[in-house]
């Protein structure tokens, strides 16, 4: 398959206008693997908070409610 | 009901997929060489879509922010948020791809006496004050209200900026849009293929982000829950982010 796609390519000058047009499509490619890698990340940190809720006791009755303690979190950006 | 942020991203991705190689295809393989920039004009398929998704997803940005405020629903603010933030991203990729281009045609990697450019660059510079804008307001509310204001304001800027480029009389930059329909069919072909393409990318990834804030949101409203204080607003601290509620309604200082 590979053969046949690479037998079809053309002469392309990589020395001269290839390497900008190479360098277009690679600054394409690296921004959505960024994002992409971007979005793993935050996915991980979704994964490790539902990990720490699982390891949570289970909630107590309605009338202990008022015991817990309360809860803070702050959002990063 | 809890909206579903992620229904068809699995289809949606496919399709970009496919789009995506399939307009590399028409690239390499189909589109004939340009008579002048010969293999450089190539870069087109990819600098021109990403303009026209860019300054495109900023005017959709503004029309989502007015439903934003018609609504006062936190659900258009963060669609707004969501489109802004992404046209951003394709501006950076616009501005780096053209940089390339001109870099090859021209012999620079910029021109400061063509408007076009210029224009591009001062769009991008407005909305790189999005974000700081929204974040220097802490009140979730008001920090809504001002962020769809600045988005209405700047999305309507975006056709006049284009509009008056255009009416200009210095045609120094290629006008691949306007003369389309001089184009052979089968680099105008390929050129709508890329901008289908490019234009699925943007809403895979629009579509991605959404999903990826409202589990975040759900996912905060649950260990609130299960910490049994899911009758207090979330705390939050200073962010850019919108604040939407888990169940996706119209929320108030609810979970970010």
């Amino acid at each position: 398959m590979a053969a046949l796609i690479l037998a079809e390519v053309p002469a392309l000058p990589l020395n001269t206008a290839g390497r900008y047009v190479a360098a277009a499509y690679i600054v394409l490619f690296v921004i959505v693997v960024i994002y992409v890698a971007i979005i793993g990340l935050r996915l991980s940190r979704l994964e490790r908070d539902l990990g720490e809720m699982l390891e949570l006791p289970e909630r107590p009755p309605q009338h202990a409610e008022t015991e817990q303690p309360a809860h803070t979190e702050s959002t990063p950006a | 009901m809890t909206p579903q942020y992620g229904r068809g991203l699995r289809t949606l991705s496919i399709l970009t997929v496919a789009m995506l190689a399939l307009a590399l295809v028409l690239v390499f393989f189909y589109a004939p060489l340009e008579a002048e920039q010969g293999f450089l004009q190539k870069i087109f398929y990819v600098h021109v879509p990403l303009a026209i998704i860019a300054l495109s997803g900023f005017v959709i940005g503004g029309l989502l922010a007015i439903q934003h405020l018609r609504t006062r629903d936190s659900r258009w603010d963060m669609r707004s948020y969501v489109v802004i933030h992404m046209s951003l991203i394709f501006a950076v990729g616009t501005l780096i791809t053209g940089s390339i281009w001109a870099k090859g045609s021209w012999g620079h990697w910029w021109v400061w006496n063509e408007p076009t450019l210029v224009s591009f660059l001062i769009i991008f510079l407005l909305y790189a004050t999005y974000q700081p804008l929204r974040f220097a307001i802490e009140d979730p509310e008001r920090q809504s209200r001002y962020a769809s204001v600045f988005a209405i304001t700047a999305g309507a800027f975006v056709p006049m900026n284009f509009i008056a480029v255009r009416l200009s009389s210095a045609y120094l930059h290629p006008r691949v849009l306007g003369s389309t329909s001089n184009l052979p069919g089968s680099m105008a072909l390929t050129f709508l293929v890329s901008l289908i393409a490019l234009a699925l990318l943007f809403a895979t990834l629009c579509k991605l982000e959404l999903t990826a804030k409202h589990t975040r949101a759900q996912v905060r409203a649950l260990r609130r829950r299960l910490a049994g204080d899911d009758e207090l607003p979330a705390r939050r601290g200073r962010s850019a982010v919108p604040v939407i509620s888990a169940t996706g309604g119209p929320a108030a200082g609810g979970a970010g």
